[in-house]
């Protein structure tokens, strides 16, 4: 097998909550050697948990993403068990230091001597407060690359604002977007978009800058703002009010020319009652096919729904009408049913339905991956596949500290007094200090 | 014309829509050559779908494609034909890197595989675009952007207990597909320019919903280590504040609960109040009494603002929060703007257009925009005369509607 596309490439990373670790997490996965840099100074709140040292039933009232350490327990180090960081945390090493001492500094200016790419995703000011700028990275290291992605960049009115990613979705535009047709936006809840982009998109940057480097010599200074980098996602939205001057508003689960919705379907005692099946019907071909599959061929002959603006005059009537169908059905029957006559309908998976997926299975979408503070559990794995250099789990979620000594010792040279003398004053450890929360 | 970051990477194009294009959007905005191939006469899909300036469907004013295909080039193939098949070929000879989002199994079928197109191109990578992946019993199935997000997403928690789950904005899936293609994509690029294989990069849409940051994956290794299942919650269920509150012009986004809290309560003045011990209990953020009493004290004070003004105060006090923003804020806004955030692109067609602009900031390698979307097959005569083909064998490929 060949070597991993960016195996030789090593990044740093400062990075916090969920779009920094995301965008490293790619990396990882393409074989770089990723070092988070963790200061025991300092706990960041959405990183490794919510608190460093929640109490069980902090954890009992979290939504399961958050509080669903295993049991619902913090264990003896909460940190490597929380259901926030360890799905990102795959492949990637950790060290810790104490940046609140200026020895922590001068370790971390040893580590940039000697790598690629330095991520972080923090508040503006954290990194002025540290010192820590390209110009500063670049006197260490020539052909540095720093990606830095600050919610709304460096510069500007809002350069210190705080934000979740659910705060620069509405901040973009999205958080209008969606959510029920008859409700007001305040009944939306929190999704994280813009995480996600800045994710995927911050590792493309990091590979763009590498591209660059390797023809150049060149490093460089990339930021991403994270609302900016998710903004080309509301592309037709931005378009419209560009050519129209219109404010799109949410069309809930509709489209605007195909009959679509989310539907109830039977639940058994097993699975609970909250069953549900999206279906979208797309031209007369496919109308005509799900008025058969549904059982009602009048339908398929009903001049009323022959084409698609009837079809969505009479978009009310006829979820009734599915709906009634669904529900004596099981969402994955359904999903048979009309994919069989080539009607595009998938259940709404909850995570038993994901894990227990044949489709997702046989593409090995879930490995197992083990890590001695959470046990050995089946992980999400890269979001896409590489036939030569496939992008596997190959080491389980990092614990804090984990790789001290090797990234101490081997990789900044270090002898075993001045490691011992740096254990001593607290920049090496695997448990953060006790007076954290 | 500065250097851009991928201005050594050639692309062949064979994808439509959303994703696919998204993706070598980002290749093409930041330097590669990107072909883009069009069936001819009808084009991308994409070309048909709207916003059109005034509502008038035009193949060449899609806001749409507009958007998504900037700095490429459009040649038209009828691939169905052999010398459409042949001139594909010669293309795919002299790429880097062949994108395509037809279904499974049909580059194969038109003599497009990456084997074939490894015969005389051998570190070629092919990424493939599909819905379920190039595997799998799901691999022929339609999808749409709402059966993305409830297969893959974490739609079964978006929305309220009561009611049906709901999806994301259009097509806001899809993008996301897009930029991981890209990952893979600059990813095997960079071994495959390093004397590494070529490969096949294989992105199901669906999976790239598991795989994501926004919940999902979270939600997923929760139940690995709960067995508990994600749930909708009722409206108005959460603590305090957390969520969407009306201001006097529209909508603030506020996470304000537990840690937080001390910081919204600085910022609404510290009232003696609200730094009563009653507030700062492990019970307190759970106390529907304390809630309402709370959020009538807050509501109060955000019906007073503007979102803008309220979202200044709450900042100056570190609150994590942010303003529901229309498409016509967002255009507006001076921090976008200063930080030259958008795109103003001219178009023989659709004329001169804001777009949505850079989404990071190279300083060595800059983003850039070459020119706009093309013309359905606007460089056909370029791109064949780079392939060596004359005047005259071009007037005989349109005759024959190859191109």
């Amino acid at each position: 097998m060949s070597k991993l596309p960016l195996e030789g490439i090593r990044v740093l990373e400062m990075t916090v909550v969920w779009a920094g670790p995301y965008c490293t997490s790619f990396l990882a996965d393409l074989g770089a050697e990723v070092i988070r840099v963790e200061s025991l100074a300092t706990f960041a709140p959405l990183t490794r948990g919510v608190r460093a040292h929640p109490t069980a039933a902090s954890l009992e009232v979290q939504p399961v993403f958050m509080g669903g350490y295993p049991d619902r327990q913090p264990g003896d180090r909460p940190w490597n068990r929380c259901p926030i960081f360890n799905p990102h945390a795959r492949n990637k090493l950790s060290m810790t230091l104490d940046l609140s001492q200026p020895k922590g500094m001068e370790i971390f200016k040893d580590l940039v001597k000697v790598s690629d790419v330095f991520v972080e995703n923090n508040v503006v000011d954290r990194m002025d407060q540290l010192g820590i700028d390209y110009a500063m990275l670049k006197k260490l290291r020539e052909d540095i690359i720093m990606l830095r992605m600050p919610a709304y960049g460096s510069t500007g009115p809002y350069r210190d604002y705080r934000a979740l990613g659910v705060h620069i979705e509405g901040v973009i535009g999205h958080t209008l977007l969606r959510g029920y047709t008859d409700m007001d936006a305040s009944a939306n809840n929190a999704v994280y978009v813009a995480d996600a982009a800045g994710g995927s998109q911050g590792a493309f940057a990091v590979l763009a800058g590498l591209h660059y480097r390797r023809r150049t010599g060149k490093g460089q200074y990339i930021e991403l703002g994270q609302a900016e980098d998710a903004m080309p996602m509301m592309g037709q939205f931005f378009m419209d009010y560009a050519m129209n001057g219109r404010n799109a508003a949410t069309s809930g689960n509709r489209h605007p020319t195909a009959v679509q919705g989310c539907y109830p379907c039977k639940g058994s005692e097993q699975q609970g009652h909250d069953r549900w099946v999206s279906i979208t019907i797309n031209s007369d071909e496919e109308w005509r096919s799900f008025s058969e599959a549904l059982g009602r061929p009048d339908w398929a002959v009903d001049p009323r729904f022959a084409h698609a603006p009837g079809r969505l005059e009479h978009h009310d009537e006829i979820d009734a009408h599915i709906g009634r169908w669904t529900e004596q059905m099981d969402n994955f029957e359904v999903m048979r049913a009309l994919q069989v006559v080539g009607v595009a309908a998938g259940p709404v998976m909850d995570q038993r339905d994901a894990y227990n997926d044949p489709h997702l299975r046989e593409r090995g979408m879930f490995q197992e991956a083990s890590q001695e503070d959470t046990g050995t559990h089946m992980y999400p794995s890269a979001p896409y596949t590489m036939s030569e250099t496939p992008p596997d789990i190959r080491r389980g979620p990092v614990r804090l500290g984990e790789d001290n000594e090797y990234v101490y010792r081997t990789v900044l040279g270090y002898s075993e007094s001045e490691y011992a003398r740096l254990v001593a004053e607290g920049h090496i450890s695997m448990d953060y200090p006790e007076p954290f929360e | 014309m500065p250097d851009s970051a991928l201005s050594h990477v050639r692309v062949l194009d064979f994808t439509t829509q959303v994703a696919g294009p998204y993706c070598t959007k980002l290749l093409a905005d930041y330097g590669g050559d990107v072909i883009k191939v069009e069936r001819p006469g009808t084009g991308d899909a994409a070309r048909n779908l709207g916003p059109f300036p005034g509502d008038i469907p035009h193949k060449e004013k899609s806001g749409l494609f507009l958007h998504l295909n900037t700095n490429k080039r459009s040649i038209t193939l009828d691939l169905k034909s052999k010398a459409g098949q042949k001139i594909a070929k010669e293309l795919a000879a002299k790429v880097d890197l062949v994108i395509e989002s037809f279904r499974p199994g049909v580059m194969d079928r038109l003599g497009l595989g990456l084997e074939a197109l490894q015969e005389s191109n051998p570190r070629l990578v092919m990424t493939s675009i599909s819905n379920f992946g190039q595997t799998g019993p799901y691999r022929d199935f339609k999808s749409s952007d709402i059966l993305v997000y409830s297969m893959g997403g974490e739609m079964h928690s978006t929305g309220l207990a009561d009611r049906e789950p709901v999806k994301l904005g259009a097509n806001v899936v899809l993008y996301q597909a897009g930029s991981v293609a890209a990952v893979g994509s600059a990813g095997a690029l960079f071994l495959s320019q390093d004397d590494g294989p070529g490969q096949q990069v294989d992105v199901s849409i669906m999976e790239t919903q598991i795989g994501s940051v926004d919940r999902r994956m979270s939600a997923l290794v929760g139940y690995q280590y709960t067995g508990e299942l994600s749930v909708r919650i009722p409206f108005g269920a959460a603590g305090y504040p957390i969520g969407v509150y009306p201001c006097e012009d529209g909508y603030l986004e506020v996470t304000g609960g537990l840690i937080y809290f001390p910081r919204v309560v600085r910022a609404l003045g510290n009232p003696p109040e609200l730094l009563e011990p009653r507030w700062y209990t492990p019970e307190s953020q759970t106390d529907p009494e304390l809630k309402d009493e709370f959020e009538a004290h807050f509501l109060s004070w955000t019906l007073q603002h503007s979102k803008l003004d309220a979202w200044r105060a709450a900042q100056e006090s570190g609150v994590l929060s942010g303003p529901l923003n229309t498409m016509e804020d967002v255009a507006n806004d001076q921090h976008f703007i200063g930080r030259d955030a958008f795109a103003q692109i001219d178009h023989p067609v659709a004329g001169s257009l804001k777009y949505p602009g850079r989404p990071f900031v190279m300083t060595e390698s800059p983003w850039g925009i070459r020119r706009p979307a093309p013309l359905l097959g606007q460089h056909n005569g370029e791109i064949l005369q780079e392939l060596g083909y004359g005047p005259g064998d071009q007037a005989r490929l349109r005759a024959q509607g190859v191109i």
